[in-house]
């Protein structure tokens, strides 16, 4: 009986804090709300068993990308905003249909393929979703995409670093003609200025 | 009506894939349209450990530690996009980003 209300309490948490998300008109509104969402998956994959999952989903997605998302947020803050629909004015009407006909054909091949009729399953064994079990699985079966990850996240280390890179001024500063000692310190102070602007 | 049946984690993992979906078809800021997706993400998520759950297999929940680590990997090269078209477009209206249209 707890495990059904602390389900449904999730649940309507995750649904309601996903729609204001989607629905939401500030940014940074979405974020914080999306946290919810976030937050509250966490707790689902706790009442599935998976304690180390849920923490790392905690860590990972509320600690380090949401506020990735903040920074990007705070970032470009002053145009955030959508501007008037002018290009396809039926999107919502689209969007709406096209998003419940992928919710029917989702519940139906999800209910018909999976473990519908099945008894239920039974409490876990035991140590089931412990950091030790996931680990253990981690490296002896999945040793090799374990591995793979590293080089996907130094992939993704290079892009940031490139992509966050500004292109560098025509003439260095030193090379200046006119370079008296203000305008020294002015590009200097510009050159701090935009290495802030680096996104992680 | 004792424990939750897995399908109820399931039914939640569909529904709010199709949130995801509707905010990616729906809204036209990119910074939301990336979350959408994130939610799309962690409903598969979701429907992953539940399947870890009813087969008794950890193999579910590993897998949702690739997608986290593919998700963040991919959160990081995607803003620095979208912070870029900021830099050049002043704007992150995805209407306004239409360069390639015919």
């Amino acid at each position: 009986m707890g495990e059904w209300i602390a389900f449904v309490g999730l649940s309507v948490a995750a649904l309601g804090s996903g729609l204001a998300m989607v629905l939401g008109r500030q940014p940074v509104h979405c974020a914080v709300v999306f946290l919810v969402t976030l937050l509250s998956l966490a707790g689902l994959f706790l009442l599935l068993g998976a304690e180390f999952i849920g923490i790392l989903q905690i860590v990972i997605y509320a600690g380090a990308i949401l506020v990735l998302f903040l920074f990007v947020i705070m970032l470009l803050h002053a145009h955030s905003g959508e501007g008037p629909r002018v290009k396809l004015r039926a999107q919502p009407v689209l969007a709406g249909l096209l998003a419940l006909g992928l919710l029917l054909g989702l519940g139906t091949a999800l209910l018909s393929a999976a473990s519908l009729g099945r008894p239920h399953p039974g409490p876990p064994p035991e140590g089931f979703g412990t950091a030790k079990a996931v680990g253990t699985t981690l490296f002896a079966r999945f040793l090799l995409p374990f591995e793979v990850t590293s080089v996907l996240l130094l992939l993704g280390v290079i892009g940031a670093v490139v992509l966050g890179r500004r292109e560098a001024p025509e003439k260095p500063p030193r090379e200046r003609a006119a370079g008296t000692a203000r305008a020294e310190a002015k590009a200097h102070a510009k050159g701090k200025e935009k290495k802030e602007v680096v996104p992680r | 009506m004792s424990a939750v049946p897995p399908d109820a984690y399931l039914v939640l993992s569909a529904v709010l894939f199709s949130v995801g979906a509707l905010g990616v078809l729906l809204r036209r800021n990119a910074l939301i349209l990336f979350m959408s997706i994130e939610l799309m993400l962690n409903a598969v998520n979701l429907a992953f450990v539940a399947f870890a759950r009813v087969w008794g297999d950890l193999g579910g929940q590993v897998i949702v530690f690739f997608v986290l680590v593919v998700a963040a990997a991919e959160v990081v090269v995607g803003l620095a996009i979208i912070v870029n078209i900021f830099r050049t477009r002043e704007t992150v209206d995805i209407d306004d980003v239409d360069l390639l249209r015919g």
